[in-house]
């Protein structure tokens, strides 16, 4: 009989353990539907571990788990604070809904003899970064940075079955993210020469006491800069589109609703929990590094998604613009901007996932990379996708009742109390710049005649119920927005130290 | 007798249902165009209760959830979106009617579409009408946008298409960018954004940004078609004049000069734009925009062009009385928004008609028709009469009121732009019925006549008379409004 107050205290180890144990079952029991049920089944766990911790954390406060007994600053510490709680819960959520849709997907979209290998590479992709945001050690986070990276690296390198281009495409993500990682394990490495620790609580403390140490300064902007290569903030986001145009339509979904996320949600601890003593050297980071960045970012994104044609890679563009919406909010360095980054976190997730669903569907059935002439007609042929796609383009839009409004209200509101008109133009500018991207796809689906091509399209149950859902969130989540307000000022407080 | 949570319920729920039971119907032509018919019926009665229970001192409230911590999306009845409201579901009733006419006299495609997006505008135009903070009002001024689009891109023509971008590009890249700004602006100094009778922003906001504040709003606010945001509704016109004459003469551009006015009235407070003297760019702006649209007006061969011209001027004149923020300038505006209204879809009606009965759509091709087709024509004349402002019509109240609150601020200058900008109106809106009756045609036209489109052009003709002398109802209401200034 097991004890069920042991499981409960170990939930936030079996979140992570969990579905990095299920992965290598899933390989081996080589009938992929079996391998998807094991990869649903984890998944699922994740969720409902993840969904118990937040509700735990919201109650009780911080839950600080040590790995195997050993006691920080020399064990493993796991932190659940209402940011990481907070991040849990989205990446396990989207975690669902894409290996629900996953099946469909790797069915038509990868090789045959791939199809049970993949749902274990899926796992470790997902217990890679639920570790990585619930870690409390900069050595772990490395670990876990690898891990899911070089898992998603394979799961993007599987899109070659429709599209040999997937090869370059992730040869150019493993070489980049390597440079990350090795960025980030350098920085890490500094910081260790001088405090002589790993714990990442600890090191905050020691790191306070020095004030004017440039190790402490090199090591972090290693760190920062490994970090933005994962987050695929500009300049470093290059393996970013065409990762994104090739992969298997459901790894573009899991990538796009939860890998650069968090990767951003570590950035953000390292700037404000982590450098909470060096104002200065902070406000370096953000107004000279990250500002600009992410300034160039949303017009290079925008633009360059007005003028593509493939719509994958269109997509990807605008995930870069609206990722430098998220550390738009961040350079602002106030609990509000904060708070509205968390709220973009979560709504982008949402959206681009249902967007890269829907195109998946169509994408599925065509086995081969869509593009904007692809979608003429889709009304007539796919109207439940198409209605689905709709919605969540005028989320992306910002348009009032869905959650893009949201984010939006709260980025300008944040922008404004922090005084800052120039950022505040920028951001109105380019939302409205974004309608030219987003309006291409809306006038060929309704505005259009099917062409030969696309005659054949159906609506397909197995892929569009992920969507139904994602694009209810989006529009129910925009009327009743307190759940994720709530949880991203929560998540803000936990993570900005001025807050507290 | 209903109580005023459900009257607005009432009222607001047929145009929102209305679409999935035009969809049920989609293969019954008769019975989904009667579901149009039905909701404007129902709406309308709904909206005559509640305009009488204002009259009446009663407040109607309806709160439906909260968004954030201090906003609500809730309705509460203005006396000013009760005219605006009472406009809307009123004139909804001849226009479906007239759009079945229409659709069916000239064959369109894809009417169930057509249906399914007029009913959801009218219902994002009575949201504005009623709602009760700016939060609200821009989510319905956004919606509304939304929904006009595939009407206004409805024959999905290259053309089409480009007008459709066109109105969409300035509604929505005007407001997200000047107009939400202005919003986070005022919720930001304020701390609140809920519509408050005499204002919020006086005691809370610098008088000197005011003028800031206000231009971001009025050229926010793309719906209103001040210059040189005007060229969306020229270009709106390629959509079905069942859309023109409700949505671009009524609903859409009245939803802007309202929101403008809501603003003045209720957000900054007529004192406050006096005191601040913000209102002084805006009366010069609305000035030119009414003078230039009226000499661009004359230049225009097409009806409906010409027709959208002369829209962008009267809005102005709307955009005007408000800037001049006196008691008689706001009921001059408050009575246009309802005698423009009536006056401009009558015009419209019969635009439609013509174009249905002998597909003629410039006006230099009218020689001579008017014999053919007296009644349209003679409903033509009395819509533009009254928007010229010629008594026994209704647009000669409003006309009145605004020439009076000119003379309160003795701004002369603008006196005499008004009264040249008459003489304009006289010209090109009188110039189709002359031609109509007293040019000889040179070739012969077969003319079929669709009943339905000409019936409600001669009753709304007949409802501009009647504005005339039963004008008292709404001065009350008007009233309500200024006294609460």
């Amino acid at each position: 009989m097991i004890d069920f107050s042991v499981f409960q205290n170990s939930l936030p180890a079996l979140q992570v353990v969990v579905p990095l144990l299920l992965a290598p079952v899933a390989v081996l029991v080589t009938i992929p539907f079996l391998s998807w049920l094991i990869a649903l089944f984890g998944s699922i766990f994740c969720l409902y571990s993840s969904v118990s911790l937040f509700l735990l954390v919201s109650e009780f406060g911080k839950i600080n788990y040590y790995m195997g007994g050993w006691l920080p600053p020399y064990g493993i510490e796991y932190i659940i604070d209402d940011a990481s709680a907070f991040m849990i819960v989205l990446i396990s959520l989207m975690g669902v809904f894409a290996t629900v849709y996953a099946y469909q997907s790797f069915k038509s979209e990868i090789n045959k003899k791939s199809q049970s290998k993949v749902y274990g590479m899926w796992l470790l992709a997902l217990g890679g970064l639920l570790g990585l945001v619930t870690t409390g050690d900069a050595f772990n986070l490395f670990v876990f940075l690898e891990i899911s990276s070089l898992s998603s690296v394979t799961l993007v390198a599987l899109g070659s079955k429709n599209d040999k281009r997937a090869l370059t495409a992730a040869f150019n993500y493993l070489l980049i993210g390597a440079v990350g990682a090795t960025f980030y394990v350098i920085g890490v490495g500094l910081l260790y020469s001088i405090t002589g620790t790993l714990n990442i609580a600890d090191l905050t403390l020691k790191l306070s006491e020095l004030t004017d140490n440039n190790s402490m300064k090199a090591g972090i902007s290693f760190i920062i800069i490994g970090l933005m290569v994962k987050a695929a903030i500009f300049p470093l986001h290059i393996w970013l589109p065409s990762a994104y145009t090739f992969a298997p339509s459901a790894v573009a979904v899991l990538l796009t609703a939860t890998a650069t996320k968090a990767a951003l949600y570590v950035l953000a601890r390292i700037l404000f929990t982590l450098l909470f003593n060096a104002d200065e050297f902070t406000i370096i980071i953000l107004q000279w590094v990250l500002l600009p960045a992410s300034i160039v970012a949303i017009f290079f994104g925008t633009i360059r998604a007005v003028f593509e044609k493939n719509i994958r890679k269109l997509l990807a563009f605008s995930s870069l613009s609206q990722i430098g919406y998220i550390t738009i909010g961040l350079t602002l360095g106030t609990a509000s901007g904060v708070m509205a980054s968390f709220i973009h976190i979560a709504n982008h997730s949402m959206m681009k996932a249902a967007l890269f669903m829907g195109v998946g569907a169509i994408s599925i059935q065509l086995k081969k990379n869509i593009e904007v002439i692809d979608l003429q007609g889709l009304s007539r042929q796919m109207p439940i996708t198409s209605s689905c796609i709709t919605v969540v383009i005028l989320s992306l839009l910002g348009i009032p009742l869905t959650i893009g409004f949201i984010s939006k209200i709260y980025l300008l509101k944040a922008v404004f109390s922090h005084g800052n008109w120039p950022i505040l133009f920028i951001i109105v500018l380019t939302s409205f710049l974004a309608l030219g991207y987003a309006w291409k796809m809306i006038e060929n689906i309704w505005m259009k005649e099917p062409v030969t091509t696309t005659i054949n399209l159906k609506d397909d149950p197995k892929i569009y119920i992920p969507l139904i859902f994602l694009s209810i969130f989006n529009i129910l989540f925009g009327i009743y927005a307190y759940p994720i307000v709530n949880a991203a000022f929560s998540a803000s407080s936990a993570i900005f130290w001025k807050a507290v | 007798m209903l109580d005023s949570m459900n009257l607005i319920t009432l009222a607001l729920t047929p145009p929102l249902i209305a679409p999935f039971f035009i969809y049920l119907f989609r293969n019954n032509e008769n019975l989904r165009d009667a579901v149009g018919v039905i909701g404007a019926f129902i709406s309308f009665y709904a909206t005559i209760n509640i305009t009488s229970g204002i009259l009446n001192g009663t407040e109607y409230n309806l709160i439906l959830l909260n968004i954030f911590n201090d906003l609500s999306l809730s309705f509460r009845v203005t006396p000013l979106g009760a005219v605006f409201g009472l406009l809307c579901s009123g004139l909804w009733i001849l226009a479906a009617i007239y759009s079945i006419g229409y659709m069916r006299g000239n064959n369109e495609k894809k009417q169930t579409r057509f249906y399914v997006f007029y009913s959801l505008s009218i219902f994002g135009a009575l949201c504005v009408a009623w709602s009760s903070n700016l939060l609200v009002l821009f989510i319905f001024y956004e919606f509304l946008t939304f929904a006009t689009y595939p009407l206004v891109a409805h024959k999905e023509t290259d053309e089409s298409i480009k007008a459709s971008r066109l109105y969409l590009g300035i509604l929505v890249g005007s407001s997200l960018m000047l107009f939400l700004p202005a919003i986070i602006w005022v919720w930001y100094s304020v701390g609140t954004l809920n519509f408050t009778d005499g204002g919020i922003l006086q005691n809370n906001f610098n008088p000197n940004h005011a003028s800031v504040l206000l231009f971001l709003f009025v050229f926010g606010i793309g719906k209103a078609a001040l210059m040189p945001l005007h060229w969306w509704l020229p270009a709106a016109m390629v959509a079905p004049t069942p859309v023109s004459a409700l949505l671009h003469a009524v609903a859409v551009v009245k939803a802007g000069v309202f929101s403008i006015l809501m603003i003045i009235c209720y957000i900054f407070g007529t004192e406050f734009i006096n005191s601040s003297g913000s209102g002084i760019f805006l009366i010069w702006a609305s000035t030119i925009t009414l003078f230039l649209s009226s000499i661009i007006a004359i230049r225009q061969d097409n009806l409906k062009a010409r027709l959208a011209y002369s829209t962008v001027s009267q809005l102005s004149y709307i955009i005007l009385g408000g800037a001049i923020a006196t008691n008689y300038s706001v009921i001059a505006s408050v009575s246009n928004i309802m005698m423009h209204g009536v006056g401009k879809i009558t015009l419209f009606f019969c635009a439609g008609a013509i174009y249905v009965s002998a597909k003629i759509t410039k006006i230099s091709d009218l020689n001579g028709i008017g014999y053919k087709m007296p009644l349209t024509f003679i409903a033509f004349s009395f819509g533009a009469l009254s928007i010229i402002g010629i008594p026994p019509f209704g647009g000669s109240w409003s006309k009145f009121y605004l020439l009076l609150g000119a003379a309160q601020l003795e701004l002369t200058i603008i006196i005499l732009i008004l009264a040249i900008s008459t003489l304009l109106n006289t010209y090109y809106l009188l110039d189709p019925v002359f031609r109509a009756f007293f040019m000889e045609r040179s070739n012969d036209i077969k003319i079929s006549h669709h009943p339905l489109t000409v019936m409600p052009a001669v009753c709304s003709a007949l409802l501009v008379i009647l504005l005339f002398f039963c004008v008292e109802p709404l001065l009350n209401l008007i009233y309500l409004i200024v006294g609460k200034i």
